[in-house]
């Protein structure tokens, strides 16, 4: 027979697959032209990114939501699936000390550039 | 008596390379270094931008090495495969149909791509025009 | 002139008498039309007639014919030698299943995991026969149609690391099976289904590898499936903190 009487626990993934499917959609569509600007052109002298305008930039509010979303969610987007990709590796040991430490990767790095942005 | 004697096959944990499709699901997960990676590059440029003008101009400075130009090249190559799978796995999670007809995944991709290459060009755009002021 | 052979490597794993699978060479009359479960039939019928292997049907509807070929989840009887003359062809059960016998494996478990979404239509509401049928659409039909054709051959668990690496997850078929309930128009049951869905060993279990739907032979689409399954569940799970369900 069926295991019918198993009994089920909700998980709490759909917190952090919303906030991964937030991660995986900025870093398809706006990531890749990011690294081509601050990793290539602007290094090789194509492009400039001076203090005066990106300061500008971050001062007013829609600048501050472009970059915390454009830092933030692809931190979540990569944290959660290094998480799940040590399974897939075999490396099971201390799941639940690893979730922490990914999750809270994660949520360091979105408080830490939220204090940021307030700063400028 | 049974004579029964299931033999389960042991599952490596390099399973992954015995297969092109599952070896290259986990190229797909392993963008999400370059992903992450990159996310602490421009944290790292935002605590410069805060201290002033000469750790913005610093930060900028530690770009220019050779170092961090090949692992920009590599992030570029790793997110724009990241890309790819999206877009094609991104029909998947609706179901889209009219009348009685279940509509086909490409025009949904189509537009992934569309938009993709006008972000693109908004953000280079909007750089190039008030990178320098 | 004489008959062209092929080589085909096949898995033998006799309970009784071995501790682990092998593999075993056999020679096999090459025609263009030939199927690998033609070339079974020919071993068992002049080889060797102790190889055992599951078939039925020839026509990739009864799903009994599920075998790893050259490492890859194919069903024997639309799997033609023909396209293995370069490669050479390489058939043992299908992977992440236990090994009953040759290339028979136990799917018990998947069985069970079937049974377990409830696939049948359930209904809240009191009809009787004398009500006449539940009327449904093309419309309505088309929500799920794709997702009743799967024929329960578990390529698809084959292709699951996830079901490989943790088999308490339902596993690909099940799940679909599950959402082909759910979105049939005519019933009542995602309730009795949703704490399945919820669950890790439920959509969650899933990555999103894709394999499952590049394996399957009916063009059912798990993957494709499973995601809306996770859509649901995010729905769910906010709904549930905005107005929680019954606690079971």
């Amino acid at each position: 027979m069926s295991k019918h009487s198993k009994q089920y626990q909700r998980a709490d993934e759909p917190i952090f697959w919303g906030l991964f499917g937030a991660g995986g959609v900025v870093a398809a569509f706006a990531t890749p032209a990011l690294i081509l600007i601050t990793g290539l052109l602007v290094p090789l002298g194509v492009l400039q990114l001076d203090y005066a305008s990106v300061n500008a930039f971050a001062s007013n509010w829609f600048g501050k939501l472009i970059l915390i979303a454009v830092i933030a969610f692809p931190m979540w987007h990569a944290c959660h699936r290094i998480y799940h990709a040590m399974h897939d590796l075999k490396v099971d040991v201390a799941r639940g000390f690893f979730k922490v430490f990914w999750y809270g990767m994660a949520f360091v790095v979105t408080i830490a550039a939220g204090a940021y942005l307030i700063a400028i | 008596m049974s004579k029964r004697k299931p033999y389960v096959k042991p599952m490596t944990a390099s399973w992954f390379l015995n297969n092109r499709f599952h070896t290259l699901y986990m190229l797909r997960e392993g963008t999400s270094v370059f992903v992450g990676l990159y996310s602490l590059i421009l944290l790292w440029g935002l605590a410069a931008l805060v201290k002033g003008e000469a750790a913005w101009n610093g930060w900028l400075g530690h770009l220019q090495n050779p170092v961090y130009i090949v692992f920009h090249v590599i992030a570029l190559v790793a997110c724009l495969y990241h890309a790819i799978t999206w877009f094609s796995l991104a029909p998947k999670a609706m179901h889209l149909q009219k009348g009685d007809q279940k509509l086909t995944d490409k025009p949904v991709v189509i537009v992934h791509y569309v938009a993709f290459v006008v972000a693109s060009v908004v953000i280079i755009g909007v750089v190039a025009l008030g990178g320098a002021a | 002139m004489s008959q062209a052979m092929m080589r085909v490597t096949v898995q033998r794993y006799r309970p009784e008498q071995d501790d682990a699978p092998f593999m075993q060479e056999f020679e096999v009359p090459y025609a263009d039309d030939m199927s690998v479960i033609d070339a079974l039939h020919y071993i068992k019928d002049n080889l060797d007639g102790t190889l055992s292997y599951r078939w039925s049907c020839r026509m990739a509807i009864c799903g009994s014919c599920g075998y790893m070929v050259n490492g890859v989840p194919k069903l024997g009887c639309k799997t033609f030698l023909r396209d293995y003359l370069n490669t050479g062809l390489t058939v043992e059960s299908l992977a992440n299943f236990p090994i009953e016998r040759d290339l028979v494996s136990d799917i018990g478990d998947f069985v069970e995991k079937l049974e377990e979404v409830k696939p049948y239509i359930i209904r809240q509401d009191a009809v009787s026969v004398q009500d006449g049928e539940h009327l449904q659409t093309p419309a309505q039909l088309t929500r799920y149609r794709q997702y009743s054709l799967c024929i329960n051959c578990g390529l698809c668990y084959a292709a699951c690391p996830q079901y490989g690496l943790n088999n308490e997850f339902m596993g690909p078929a099940a799940l679909t099976l599950l959402h082909r309930y759910n979105q049939d128009s005519r019933d009542q049951g995602r309730d009795e289904r949703i704490d399945i869905v919820n669950a890790e060993e439920g959509v969650w279990g899933c990555t999103f590898v894709g394999y499952c739907s590049e394996v399957c032979p009916k063009g059912v689409d798990p993957a494709a499936a499973i995601q809306q399954g996770k859509v649901e569940s995010s729905k769910d799970f906010v709904m549930s903190k905005l107005r929680p369900r019954r606690s079971s």
